[in-house]
């Protein structure tokens, strides 16, 4: 392996902090930056994972890895412009040990040019961007939530399995849309689907009757959709009354009904969709989270929530093996590597690219409730394109 | 694209224009007339979209929180005129901007506090809640309501424009607002009963789009931006133009979508801009200087 000057003198720079570091860091509290959303559309994700994150830390007696935690938040407003300003102000401004976010992922686009040059442990709890783990990974940034890829490949077959062989393809044409449709292009073309259409509708418009009478001419078999919020609450309803429901059947990655199921109503019956989280999931951890979150917040816990939980509960299991010794990242890294999880969500890994390795279920909504069908894919792992880590 | 599909993609296109119109009347009256540029006008559209839904909710009729909203959205309108637009007559355009978009983002932030960040889904009333079809697909009875009752408002608002002493009034004072009051005829109440008129369309196309588009925070914005161009497109101040824009608004970006789905976005602005080249004042604007 060739070293650069940079690296050289960074290692330099580092080993002389070393001592003092070791020193002061396990005195001191431990100190969590959080670059999430508290304003603006996505405001009700940031709470809900910042909530998950304290809960976590209140069961682990408020210390991880034997040090007091301190939170330090700042609201990013989902603005990838004040991204590169939020990020500077927790590590260099706030000196926070780990930080944790976003949820947008132009955000932790943004955030990821800074991170790679400073040696901070970055943890992202929710932004689906493949390059988080792809072409930018780097060794001290995991992520807890899932890639695109993960929600919207494993859909290809459950379709082709169905006996759905022609299919259109309708998106909001932003890099989220792009990299689900990507993704599931490639499983459905494996498999032997046909793409009959790809539709891309100019993120946010939410005006898709004319797309809609343009599938009904086209009649595929089905059609595969991204769409979120409230684009998600109206797509669902303006397909249902463009009486498309009982003719051809929906299927989308999990935001396509996530958090809008009621905004949808009886328009969203019998949608399948897969994700690697469901509400209703059946195991004990998720029983015990959704309790102990209702409780401590008054809400319903949802997939954010559990990216949050996880995120604290890894940090937990791998600070207690370096001793809360956040300036010994080495061997945090390596701690965090081998961290096992009995998830909410199912058994949880970090891949070599540090993305989750995590089952992905096929729900559909019935009866006005996410049901979950089964796992669509076991042991789901990111391909990490680009990522040149472990390999 | 075959003929049936092409007849149903004019039909949606005239369908969204219908609704565009409602909105945007409203804004071309308020700029004409009252010769300030309202920001505001899609948070009145946003709220009313709420007040569907809360009402709605409560009561189990759309029917009954369209009744009781449009009160509510009159009297908005009111207070607002009284207490903010009221002092903007005299000033300029960039003073007009300032404060209405100030008022956006009160609006925005009382939607947050009274009815929080969710996305609300209103039913459709039971006797409308079916599909007719049309074509290779259905199409919902709501949506046909929709037009027939944009085409209702517009014809009653011509009747009421042209034939009534009140729209003779309005007439008057779009193009000169000075001598309508040396003649004895009290023009702030005049421009107060137009603005809450106006606000209550707004308002009202909220209420009906409500069931179509869901309610959500910002619906307002990307609204307020279509009517904008509606307006610019038919010629400030007048309804008949407002009408023709917001049907060829529709249609544009209808047929933007199915025939050049990678330049859909920019379908609308690039019909605004062929139309200024060739008509600079819109396509019914004033043939002079008005007010």
């Amino acid at each position: 392996m060739a070293l650069s000057r940079r690296e050289i003198l960074g290692a330099a720079a580092c080993s002389a902090l070393l001592p003092r570091r070791l020193f002061s860091a396990t005195a001191a509290k431990l100190r969590i930056g959080l670059l999430l959303p508290y304003s603006g559309t996505y405001a009700a994700l940031g709470h809900n994972i910042t909530d998950a994150m304290k809960l976590a830390a209140t069961e682990h007696g408020g210390k991880l890895g034997g040090r007091d935690v301190e939170w330090v938040a700042v609201d990013d407003e989902s603005d990838p412009a004040k991204a590169p300003a939020n990020v500077n102000k927790l590590i260099a401004g706030e000196k926070v040990d780990i930080l944790t976010g976003p949820v947008h992922s132009g955000v932790a686009m943004a955030m990821m040019q800074i991170v790679r040059q400073e040696n901070v442990l970055t943890i992202v709890t929710n932004a689906g961007a493949q390059a988080v783990t792809g072409n930018l990974c780097a060794p001290h940034v995991f992520r807890t939530s899932f890639s695109n890829w993960q929600t919207s490949y494993p859909c290809a077959d459950v379709m082709l399995k169905a006996g759905h062989k022609k299919a259109v393809l309708m998106f909001w044409n932003y890099s989220f849309g792009q990299e689900s449709m990507a993704a599931f292009k490639e499983g459905y073309a494996k498999g032997g689907g046909t793409v009959a259409k790809e539709i891309a509708v100019p993120f946010p418009s939410t005006e898709f009757q004319a797309n809609l009478s343009e599938i009904a001419s086209l009649k595929p078999d089905a059609v595969f959709v991204f769409f979120a919020g409230a684009g998600a609450a109206k797509f669902v309803k303006d397909y249902a009354d463009a009486g498309l429901k009982d003719r051809v059947a929906l299927y989308g990655s999990g935001f396509l009904t996530e958090g809008v199921l009621a905004a949808q109503g009886p328009a969203a019956e019998g949608i399948k969709t897969t994700l690697h989280y469901a509400d209703a999931l059946d195991n004990a951890a998720n029983r015990k989270f959704r309790d102990a979150f209702k409780k401590a917040t008054g809400r319903d816990a949802d997939v954010y929530a559990v990216a949050g939980y996880d995120t604290v509960n890894a940090l937990a299991q791998a600070l207690g093996k370096v001793k809360g010794d956040t300036g010994a990242q080495k061997e945090l890294i390596a701690a965090l590597e081998g961290v096992r999880l009995d998830s909410p969500r199912g058994p949880f890994r970090f891949s070599k690219a540090h993305n989750p390795i995590q089952d992905i279920y096929l729900r559909q909504v019935k009866g006005g409730k996410e049901v979950v069908l089964g796992v669509a894919m076991k042991g789901a792992e990111d391909p990490a394109a680009g990522c040149k880590m472990g390999k | 694209m075959s003929l049936s599909l092409f007849a149903l993609q004019v039909v949606n296109g005239v369908e969204y224009g219908l609704l565009l119109f409602l909105v945007a009347s409203g804004l071309t009256l308020v700029f004409g007339v009252l010769g300030v540029l309202n920001f505001a006008h899609g948070s009145f559209y946003m709220l009313g979209a709420y007040l569907a839904w809360w009402i709605s909710q409560r009561t189990g009729s759309l029917l009954l929180a369209i009744l009781v909203g449009l009160p509510v959205m009159v009297l908005v309108g009111l207070v607002v005129e009284r207490l903010a637009i009221a002092r903007l007559y005299a000033r300029d355009h960039l003073s007009q901007v300032l404060l209405t978009y100030g008022l956006v983002l009160l609006f925005n932030e009382l939607q947050r506090g009274l009815f929080g960040n969710d996305v609300h889904g209103v039913a459709t009333p039971k006797a409308l809640a079916w599909t007719m079809p049309l074509g290779a697909q259905t199409w919902p009875a709501w949506r046909a309501f929709t037009a027939l009752a944009c085409i209702c408002i517009a014809a009653a608002m011509r009747q009421v424009v042209l034939k009534t002493r009140f729209g003779m009034r309005v007439r008057a004072g779009a193009s000169n607002a000075e001598m309508v009051e040396a003649l004895g005829i009290d023009v702030r109440k005049l421009f107060a009963t137009l603005f809450s008129a106006g606000t209550a369309l707004a308002g009202l196309a909220g209420m009906l789009a409500a069931p179509l588009t869901t309610v959500y925070p910002g619906m307002g914005e990307g609204v307020l931006i279509l009517s904008f161009v509606v307006v610019v497109i038919g010629g400030i101040g007048s309804i008949k133009g407002a009408f023709v824009g917001a049907l060829l608004v529709g249609l544009a970006d209808t047929f933007g979508k199915v025939l050049l789905p990678g330049f859909a976005s920019a379908m609308v602005y690039a019909v605004m801009a062929a139309v200024l080249l060739w008509r600079p004042r819109g396509l019914l604007g004033p043939a002079f200087e008005g007010r």
